[in-house]
């Protein structure tokens, strides 16, 4: 496995709706299969262009995500590849019963596209704060569950997800987030990356907390402790393998996830841990809270998910283990 | 085949359909027995004189297809599907029991001839509207055809799909609303009334007409009419009696999902037989 990342974790220019567009634009130029359905937020996902591109292959349903996931399902039925996209709030509560039934339960192969992610909703504030769509996905059956790290990831991902038959919900940042992945990084599904070698601690994230990992594995380093840092970006199916390696190597495992504690990463890797390898672990993630408005950053040191949380926990764990 | 002789045929395959799904749900004890006998004739007219089919090849590309939105009339659907030549009429003893291929709520994964997963009321509604629009995509001459139940129609999603179906122009989508009138808890008036149903489907752009759902050449003249309505959906109201040919469940809500004993699987076959 070849992982190849930054030095420095920084905000590059380059959003993920555009690179999620461009992506989905080139897929669709070499097969006639691929559908963009959308709710009402086509610019709001920077997808016009796709529309523009392939105007016959875009529908725009209007404000009906129940309806959506259904012709969606129905469009599968009949060979179609839809990426149907809406906040992943909406997706994950107000459609659950169409993508359950209509989709996941009827064997379609529609992928879901959920934005918007946890504190990345910001200034659309607590209503529209997905902390619970990782955990409501992961527990349908046969559905695969991924969160794109960066852009990068995302645009080799996207084709990887267009040919797997079967429903996937991809959790997808909207707007700008840390460039991690250098040219030449091989993603498999199902297979986590290791960022940072370390012997300490190991640390499994996704999503934004990702990023914040890596901070948090140099600001440890600074204090003589020394980070094993994994990025997790398919929830389901997890990499088993890898959580029981990293948990052996380092005898204590921090998670990091933009997401409730409960059902999804910190989960996942608990339930692996106690039934392979117990392992002493702390959860950072949202701790049975609502979201709330703010930007980005207030909002990860207010649900402590950034890297001076990851440390924190880091360092807890480490004194309770002695 | 002159009219009079297709109307007998039509209606002897509608009997044949009640005989078959009685028996199936007498099979296992109980099931959904009066939604089920409801949509006999609709399906004797459907699977007998309207839809492009070929059970030798059922994934026929340009096939008609259907979505039974009203997933547990299962019973009947497969009942259809046997008759037409899909299976052995043998095979739906095995309903609801463990390991079958026919589960009470249609399943596109188990049952030949099913064209999708239903039984969570209102997503056929969406799942038709898919197909159908997959057929204009595809340029098919095809068409979907849906089965909704009235009191399905309280389900919110049901008129987000024929906003849907109207917008996009889905003249190949024929709709019924099979109206018996009766929900799980009683009537659907005291329930939550559907007022004026035609005013409210009209008013939502489609084409649509209210007849009797026991009278095959009503049916059937009316599906034809339906095929040829340009630029809109079609949904043609049945009314229909819950229950239908067998006295001990018409215009019975509790028959929605009853106990079939042999003694009245004996009476009912014997009341379908004397059917008109």
């Amino acid at each position: 496995m070849s992982v190849n990342i930054y030095d420095k974790i920084k905000i590059k220019d380059n959003e993920m709706r555009f690179a999620f567009c461009e992506s989905l634009i080139d897929l669709a130029s070499r097969d006639e299969r691929i559908m963009l359905l959308d709710c009402d937020l086509m610019s709001a996902m920077g997808t016009i262009p796709f529309k523009e591109r392939f105007p016959e292959r875009v529908i725009d349903c209007g404000i009906q995500e129940a309806n959506m996931f259904g012709i969606a399902a129905g469009l599968s039925a009949s060979g179609k590849i839809p990426f149907a996209h809406t906040f992943g709030v909406f997706a994950s509560r107000r459609a659950l019963d169409q993508i359950f039934m209509s989709c996941a339960y009827a064997g379609q192969n529609v992928k879901i596209v959920g934005s918007d992610p946890g504190i990345c909703a910001a200034l659309n504030g607590g209503t529209h704060m997905a902390f619970d769509d990782l955990g409501i996905m992961r527990n349908i059956p046969e559905m695969t569950v991924i969160e794109p790290t960066d852009t990068l990831m995302l645009r080799e991902l996207m084709p990887v997800i267009a040919k797997k038959h079967g429903c996937v919900y991809m959790r997808l940042v909207r707007r700008k987030c840390e460039s991690i992945y250098r040219k030449g990084t091989v993603f498999t599904l199902g297979k986590a990356n290791v960022l940072r070698d370390g012997i300490d601690v190991g640390i499994i994230a996704m999503g934004y907390c990702v990023g914040q990992s890596l901070i948090a594995a140099d600001l440890l380093k600074g204090k003589g402790i020394s980070a094993r840092v994994v990025d997790m970006f398919t929830l389901k199916p997890a990499d088993r393998e890898e959580t029981i390696r990293t948990a052996k190597k380092t005898g204590v495992i921090i998670t990091a996830e933009n997401h409730q504690i409960n059902n999804a990463l910190g989960s996942t890797v608990a339930e692996i841990l106690a039934e392979e390898c117990p392992t002493p672990m702390v959860r950072v993630g949202v701790h049975d809270m609502f979201g709330e408005v703010g930007e980005r950053d207030y909002l990860a040191e207010r649900f402590e998910l950034n890297a001076d949380a990851i440390v924190k926990a880091a360092l807890r764990a480490l004194e309770r283990n002695k | 085949m002159k009219s009079e002789n297709k109307a007998r045929f039509l209606r002897r395959k509608a009997k044949e359909i009640r005989i078959l799904t009685l028996r199936a749900i007498a099979s296992v004890g109980i099931g959904h027995i009066g939604g089920s006998l409801s949509i006999a004739d609709l399906l004797a007219v459907l699977y007998f004189d309207i839809m492009n089919i070929d059970p030798s090849d059922p994934e026929k590309i340009n096939r008609d297809k259907i979505v039974l939105s009203k997933g547990h009339a299962g019973p009947a659907l497969y009942s259809a599907l046997a008759l037409r030549g899909y299976f052995d009429s043998s095979c739906l003893e095995t309903l609801n029991k463990p390991g079958t291929k026919f589960p009470s709520h249609c399943d596109m994964r188990l049952t030949n001839g099913i064209d999708m997963t239903t039984g969570s009321l209102g997503q056929g509604a969406s799942t038709a509207c898919g197909l159908a629009l997959a057929q204009k995509i595809d340029k098919l001459q095809s068409h979907t055809f849906l089965i909704l139940g009235d009191g399905e129609c309280q389900e919110g999603q049901v008129w987000e799909a024929l906003m849907f179906a109207a917008h996009h122009k889905l003249d190949n989508l024929i709709a019924f609303i099979d109206y018996n009138g009766l929900q799980i808890d009683g009537p659907t008036d005291d329930i939550c009334s559907l007022g004026d149903i035609n005013a409210k489907l009209t008013s939502f752009g489609c084409f649509t007409k209210t007849i009797n759902g026991h009278d095959v050449s009503e049916i059937s003249v009316t599906v034809n009419e339906a095929l040829t309505n340009r630029g809109k959906p079609s949904v043609i109201v049945i009314k229909t009696t819950k229950g239908k040919g067998v006295s001990l469940f018409e215009n019975n809500a509790s028959s929605h999902n009853a106990v079939v004993t042999s003694e009245i699987l004996r009476q009912g076959l014997h009341d379908i037989e004397a059917m008109s």
